[in-house]
């Protein structure tokens, strides 16, 4: 490690109207190190970023890169000075081939002779030199979401990068493939480039990191090399106190609330969206799916929402059988769903709080007489139910676009458990939330399944499952793993059934390759 | 130069960005006044006597604003959950093709009882016609735009053959135009010796209880949510495609009133010029309205000041009355491009 920073940034200020993003953060890069940068959602961590790559003006500060200040507001510049960034959602055109992919932008448009050859050689070289696997010539809709990430690494190398910033890179990958990442970085670094490693995944800093920064609320507040810091420091230094603690005692298993025998779902061609489903979820007990996303938990969601109908086995809810659901049915049987996308799918954005607030209500007696809505009572209702779920808005008749995730989450938290469901299906329902609001959701979802509901807990988040459930079924192409207790397994265990190895307690060769 | 999304936008901000939209409109018009050779400051003088410099100018405004009130009024339901009625056109044309069936003398009641008759038949005939195209959409996924644009062709050739056909008028010495209705069916005037006809005051009372519909009722809520966010609605038990459903017969429903009043009120009897085409007038009123339903009455006024007033504008300076139309299309755009500004706002860098 030399002892000039290869990239540096030097009291950069950022504020929006009254909110300061970034608040003098200095952040030194050196060459041949990975960087975790840390920190809660709206700590700064993206604001930072979009100023490296000139997205936004500081409004104080400056980005030196070898020693000389980078021309402020020029993405173009900072592509030139060797910036790359490896986005979560990645920027690859599907139907075009990896090697297109990487091209693309990298050659006049006005040129007539592509230099495939040389382009296909220098991608080859790369290939070979970081143990990046990837074929140039196929497609890039038919490569899995790691080998995805492996193109967009590529693409940045390909362009020359000297520093690579990855953006929660790790958030689509399943445990084994976070190592094989980990392990391409340490090549990289080894090779002098320098990588910037945005996350919140505490375990993954330690792992992968050299050095780690936090943020919150848009100052640096804590740095210091990996190997002299803990877990519990920096997620002490992350939320600005003590971590908030959920406490689960686990309660005896009463009886099956809602249980799928064998179920299959097909869309209209044919095509097996889910396949023998078989999943018992008792009274007071909470059930986690954990997998891969993509691999048919949103499916698994929407057949218990009554969004599919099954098409073979047996759907039993409150031991009744169900052939054809609808949302409204699975709401008046007593199922509580909380959406996946919280904005597309969880609130109607352009409408108030309070009418938000009625969506899965507004048809009952109580808000309603001869088919006026009876906005007295639903103003009466909504402020009791954002008292009790603690949802800040801009008042009842803000709309709901305005609020913050985790005040939409609460919000649909306070309408989904305030009719006391008997069945809860929470698909992801800490994606992208603060450590403050997931503890929050937490709570509730254990509270309600003490007070006798039957939850189930679908999270790619492995530390989430391992925290909340009682028991874990793995999801992978459509297929679900049998119970599996989460005492007895550990989560490179379950990395491998959700890459698609079953049976993981009994298979020989899977207990050598774990050990 | 970048776009900013606003947190809200003020009521302030919501009036005046149509306000200044129709300012622009009227910039530009200048522009093509003087290239017709006339003052633009006379040409405005013309056009707002001609509109509302005089009682009967006036109550000809009010008339020419009674059919786009309805249309509107069809289109802004209809948007608000994002279904596409581009056939208001045809509706009207419905519309008005049932109140000539039955108010020909197939049913005699007397006047308190036959124009309400008249106009529940017209807006189910306008509702009818606007089911079809509904149906295709959720079933079947065809769009609406196509569909329905395409039918107010169908229509206008239908009705086409009635007046050259079954229903030409023998006492009409030739021309195509079908049987006038029956005196009791008409709507009789407001002001005598004017064409201004009971229409307006159905419209005005229309425009009060569609707002009512949306902002009040389950209806309406369920309306508005699945305009939207039909995913949510869906989610959250809505039967999204019901309401779909409900709400073109409401929309189509509205452009067959139009048809009805403008047959019962003000002509009397069907022909093929009975809407200059008020059906695609209504998009534009809409839109200018932001979909309000108390809103549509304003831009139905403001839309009718132009036509009228530009009518007077060309004859007194013998210049195109085609003006009007661009004014009115630029006067659109405008608002469009200035409904960005209430929810975004511009940052120069």
């Amino acid at each position: 490690m030399s002892n000039e920073p290869l990239l540096s940034l030097k009291g950069i200020t950022k504020s929006f109207g009254s909110l300061v993003a970034n608040d003098g953060i200095d952040l030194d890069l050196y060459k041949g190190e990975i960087l975790a940068l840390l920190g809660e959602n709206g700590a700064g961590k993206t604001t930072l970023m979009n100023i490296l790559f000139g997205h936004y003006v500081a409004d104080k500060g400056v980005v030196e890169i070898n020693g000389h200040a980078l021309l402020p507001g020029s993405p173009k510049e900072a592509l030139k000075e060797g910036l790359g960034m490896v986005h979560q959602h990645f920027t690859l055109a599907d139907n075009m081939t990896v090697l297109d992919n990487i091209m693309l932008g990298t050659e006049s448009l006005l040129s007539l002779n592509r230099k495939n050859t040389q382009a296909v050689e220098k991608i080859k070289n790369l290939t070979k030199q970081y143990e990046i696997d990837v074929n140039p010539h196929s497609l890039v809709k038919n490569l899995s979401v790691g080998q995805r990430q492996r193109v967009e690494i590529l693409k940045a190398l390909y362009r020359d990068v000297r520093v690579l910033i990855l953006d929660e890179p790790t958030a689509v990958l399943t445990p084994q493939e976070s190592d094989h990442l980990f392990a391409t970085l340490r090549l990289l670094v080894e090779e002098g480039l320098a990588i910037i490693f945005i996350t919140h995944k505490l375990r993954e800093v330690m792992a992968a990191s050299d050095r780690c920064l936090v943020l919150r609320h848009g100052k640096n507040i804590y740095e210091s090399e990996t190997s002299d810091t803990s877990i519990d420091k920096l997620a002490e230094e992350m939320v600005g106190g003590e971590l908030p603690r959920v406490e689960r005692i686990p309660a005896e298993p009463g009886d099956a609330m809602l249980l799928l025998e064998e179920v299959g779902v097909t869309d209209n061609s044919g095509y097996h969206l889910l396949e023998n489903i078989s999943l018992t979820v008792n009274s007071r007990e909470i059930v986690g799916i954990a997998g891969v996303s993509g691999n048919g938990q949103s499916q698994l969601a929407d057949l218990i929402s009554g969004l599919l109908t099954p098409s073979s086995g047996t759907f039993i809810l409150l031991g009744k059988p169900i052939s054809n659901p609808t949302p409204l049915f699975m709401i008046k049987q007593g199922v509580g769903r909380i959406p996946e996308d919280r904005t597309s799918t969880g609130i109607v954005g352009d409408m108030s709080v309070l009418e938000n607030m009625a969506l899965e209500s507004y048809w009952k007696d109580e808000f309603n007489r001869y088919g006026l809505i009876d906005f007295k009572a639903l103003l009466e209702h909504t402020e009791s139910l954002s008292k009790q779920f603690d949802v800040r808005s801009g008042g009842p008749n803000a709309s709901a676009r305005t609020m913050s995730g985790g005040n939409i989450q609460k919000l649909i938290l306070a309408r989904v458990l305030s009719e006391n469901p008997s069945v809860i299906i929470a698909n992801q329902p800490t994606w992208g939330l603060d450590v403050g609001a997931t503890a929050f959701v937490h709570r509730q979802l254990i509270e309600a399944s003490r007070n006798g509901a039957g939850v189930v807990l679908i999270s790619e988040d492995l530390d989430e499952l391992f925290g909340v459930v009682d028991t874990i079924q793995v999801m992978y192409q459509g297929t679900l793993s049998k119970p599996i207790d989460p005492a007895k397994t550990t989560a490179s265990k379950l990395g491998l059934a959700m890459s698609g190895h079953r049976d993981i307690e009994d298979s020989s060769l899977l207990r050598e390759a774990v050990t | 130069m970048r776009l900013e999304l606003r947190e809200d936008s003020s009521l302030m901000l919501q009036a005046v960005v149509p306000l200044s939209a129709a300012l622009a409109a009227l910039l530009c018009c200048s522009v093509l006044i003087i290239w017709a050779g006339a003052s633009p400051f006379e040409a405005f003088v013309h056009l707002v006597k001609g509109a509302v410099g005089s009682k009967f100018a006036i109550s000809e405004t009010l008339t020419r604003a009674t059919p786009l009130i309805f249309t509107g009024l069809a289109a802004a339901v209809a948007f608000r959950a994002k279904l596409w009625n581009i056939g208001a056109e045809g509706q009207f044309y419905a519309g008005a093709c049932m109140a000539t069936w039955l108010g020909t003398g197939v049913v005699d009641l007397p006047p308190w009882l036959m124009v309400p008759f008249l106009f529940a038949a017209g807006a189910i005939a306008g509702g009818l016609l606007l089911l079809g195209p509904t149906l295709l959409k959720t079933k079947l996924a065809v769009d609406e735009v196509v569909t329905t644009l395409l039918l107010n062709f169908i229509v206008l050739l239908f009705v086409n053959w009635l007046v050259f056909g079954p229903w030409k008028d023998p006492m009409a010495m030739g021309w195509p135009q079908a049987e006038p209705v029956i005196d009791s069916a008409l709507l009789g005037l407001i002001i005598p010796k004017t064409r201004l006809h009971w229409g307006l005051i159905i419209a005005i009372l229309t425009s009060i209880a569609v707002w009512f519909l949306m902002r009040f009722t389950t209806w309406g809520y369920e309306i508005r949510s699945v305009g939207h966010n039909p995913k949510a609605s869906g989610f959250a038990g809505i039967p999204v495609n019901k309401v779909v459903i409900r709400t073109a017969l409401l929309s189509g429903g509205l452009a067959g009133f139009a048809g009805v009043s403008e047959l019962c009120g003000l002509k009397g009897y069907l022909t093929l010029d009975l809407s200059p085409g008020f059906g695609y007038s209504g998009i534009v009123v809409a839109m200018l309205a932001s979909l309000h339903p108390l809103g549509v009455m304003l831009s139905a006024l403001f839309i009718a000041i132009l036509s009228i007033g530009a009518d007077s504008m060309s004859r007194s300076l013998n210049i195109s009355n085609y003006i009007a139309d661009v004014a009115t299309s630029i006067s659109l755009l405008a608002v469009l491009v200035s409904m960005l500004f209430t929810k975004y706002r511009i940052r120069w860098r």
